[in-house]
């Protein structure tokens, strides 16, 4: 089959390699006809994530149709299906309480030691990232071999619902909402988003959904804030604006209710912290650029909630602690539950109350993946969301 | 209140093989795995030699001598495999099983392994394992086989365990049968730390 591997920092490559087959009772394949590339991806395009080796298969946003299936898996050939990209077990201590993000039987015993190392406990597998996450072939490829697949992922019963409605629900439309939920809204609200790639951008609806007054969305690309202000946001663009001083007047010197950092370790901007960061990164003193989360600390209100969706992998340098302890700021992050969030979600999709389509800027076949890549990384205020679609490949001859 | 300053504690209340003086590398170690299934039935599964060779990755194979006593054959450096015989000493059904190394094996080795109950969560299983290093030159071969992190070794046939009872099957990441028969254990481990110092 065909898929893009990953070789090195910015070197993603359209190979020929060998089709995935059924190894566990749980397993299912799965032929791909959309999947996505992630922000997250770019920081594995960077080579900020640790773990990665050359020819590692990309890509943790991905749906398509049941080909195959192994003698325990649930799922029937020629089902539609959207797969969280996290493999959670559904047995274990925290897949019985709904932390599917904290499920370590998907995650192959000889790859928990390095994330245990690291953080203490080994990390969730996931699809299409690093060994640290198991080392699974993703998504962006013909075929993927899908474990736990009775418990994964969702089948789309209505075929009239077409893939670029639902094909978020693999990560980044429960991420945000997730991201929303974290910040605990009350009523009259204010929430500042930074950051409105695709997560940010579902977290301002879906802070508006659970009932924000107002939200407040920073970033500096026009094209993403444009897009912020179309769901109702009021919108600073850092490059012409003092972010914090922007903040405390729009919110009469009180500073937001709730922040979300949707930006994390690859913060962008011309700040003497991060320069001072991209410097250690590079020399390798320090491993996360963090302005992000240091604005967002700083500008909460006191007794205000941070929630922080963004992806950091190792240590941040002047990490406000203080201010977080003093304002009694309240910090919920994590990788997301996706699990929980699958059928309420597509029930809204379903129904016609979120619409995630608008996001999608460029659809093109597997073959260009390499060139979305490019594109996704340089021209980020236009390339919003690119779906790669396998299915539009040129039949293979007598394949 | 009757506490007084005087009665500082001689010891706390952690289990030994965490205290600093053990290396758990060399001489004593302890790892432990919850799981979400019932103490009898893990105990039962254990129980069985026939069943342990799926989770133990450097295991070949462990052939029952009798109820008490099996010979365990595990892989060792340049194709060659290294056996020994394990007798169980001591057993409590649904709880807790000890073993020894029978006198004048190549690797001496002894511990136990506990099934405790833990309510809602299922069970809490912990093994202890202490060994001695084996001498002469086929000696050292087998050491770098068995004392070459041996508690990461616990720890994840510890955790296939968990997977294999949880889940109903080990994980591999691979994508084909040949990769996954291929695939050595990760040793990814302790080496090649990415953190900066």
């Amino acid at each position: 089959m065909k898929a893009l591997t990953w070789q090195g920092k910015h070197d993603v490559r359209y190979d020929e390699i060998d089709d995935p087959e059924i190894l566990n009772p749980r397993d299912a394949i799965i032929r791909v006809t959309s999947t996505a590339i992630c922000g997250s991806d770019l920081h594995l395009y960077d080579g900020y994530i640790p773990g990665m080796k050359p020819g590692d298969v990309l890509g943790h946003e991905f749906m398509g149709e049941v080909v195959e299936t192994g003698s325990a898996s649930t799922l029937q050939k020629g089902q539609r299906v959207v797969v969280p990209f996290h493999i959670a077990c559904g047995n274990c201590y925290h897949c019985g309480k709904a932390d599917y993000s904290g499920c370590e039987n998907g995650n192959p015993a000889d790859k928990q030691d390095a994330s245990r190392e690291a953080y203490g406990q080994p990390m969730t597998a996931a699809f299409g990232y690093s060994h640290l996450t198991g080392g699974y072939s993703g998504g962006q490829a013909e075929y993927v071999r899908v474990p736990f697949s009775d418990f994964g992922p969702i089948v789309i019963p209505d075929d009239s619902i077409e893939d670029d409605k639902v094909l978020f629900l693999s990560d980044i439309l429960p991420t945000g909402w997730m991201a929303a939920e974290n910040s605990e809204i009350e009523p009259g609200d204010t929430v500042a988003v930074w950051g409105c790639g695709p997560v940010g951008l579902f977290a301002v609806q879906s802070a508006f959904l659970m009932g924000a007054e107002r939200v407040i969305a920073i970033d500096h690309f026009p094209h993403r804030l444009e897009l912020a202000r179309s769901f109702g946001a009021e919108t600073i663009n850092f490059e012409q604006t003092q972010v914090y001083d922007a903040l405390q007047e729009m919110t009469g010197g009180i500073g937001p209710d709730a922040s979300i950092d949707c930006v994390g370790l690859e913060a962008h901007g011309a700040f003497a912290d991060n320069v001072i960061d991209q410097i250690k990164a590079s020399t390798f003193l320090g491993t996360d650029r963090a302005h992000g989360i240091r604005q967002v600390i700083l500008a909460t209100r006191k007794g205000g909630r941070v929630s922080m969706p963004a992806v950091y992998g190792g240590f941040v340098d002047k990490f406000p602690l203080g201010a977080l302890m003093q304002k009694g700021l309240t910090l919920r992050t994590g990788q997301t539950h996706v699990h929980r969030y699958l059928r309420p979600l597509y029930t809204a999709i379903a129904e016609g109350k979120i619409d995630s389509t608008f996001l999608i800027s460029h659809r093109m076949t597997l073959e260009d993946g390499p060139e979305g890549y490019r594109k996704f990384h340089s021209e980020q205020d236009t390339h919003t969301k690119i779906v790669l679609k396998p299915g539009s490949q040129p039949a293979r001859a007598a394949a | 209140m009757s506490h007084s300053s005087s009665e500082a504690i001689e010891r706390d209340d952690a289990p030994i093989t965490a205290h600093t003086d053990i290396h758990p590398d060399r001489s004593l170690l302890a790892e432990s795995v919850t799981i979400n299934r019932p103490a009898a039935e893990l105990y039962d599964f254990w129980r069985d030699p026939a069943n342990l060779v799926q989770v133990m990755e450097n295991v070949t194979s462990i052939e029952q001598i009798d109820a008490r006593r099996s010979l365990w054959t595990v892989k060792a450096p340049a194709g060659n495999e290294v056996s020994w015989e394990s007798v169980i000493t001591e057993e409590v059904p649904g709880r807790e099983i000890y073993w020894q190394s029978a006198e004048g094996s190549e690797i001496q080795n002894s511990g136990r392994i506990e099934f405790r109950d833990a309510g809602a969560r299922g069970t809490v299983v912990r093994a202890v394992i202490a060994y001695a290093p084996p001498g002469g030159k086929v000696g050292q071969f087998i050491a770098k086989l068995f004392q070459r992190e041996p508690r990461i070794q616990a720890r994840r046939d510890l955790h296939r365990f968990k997977q294999l009872m949880e889940a109903g099957e080990i994980a591999t990441s691979a994508r084909t049968s040949a990769q996954r028969e291929e695939r050595d254990e990760d040793q990814y481990a302790t080496m090649n730390r990415e953190q900066p110092a």
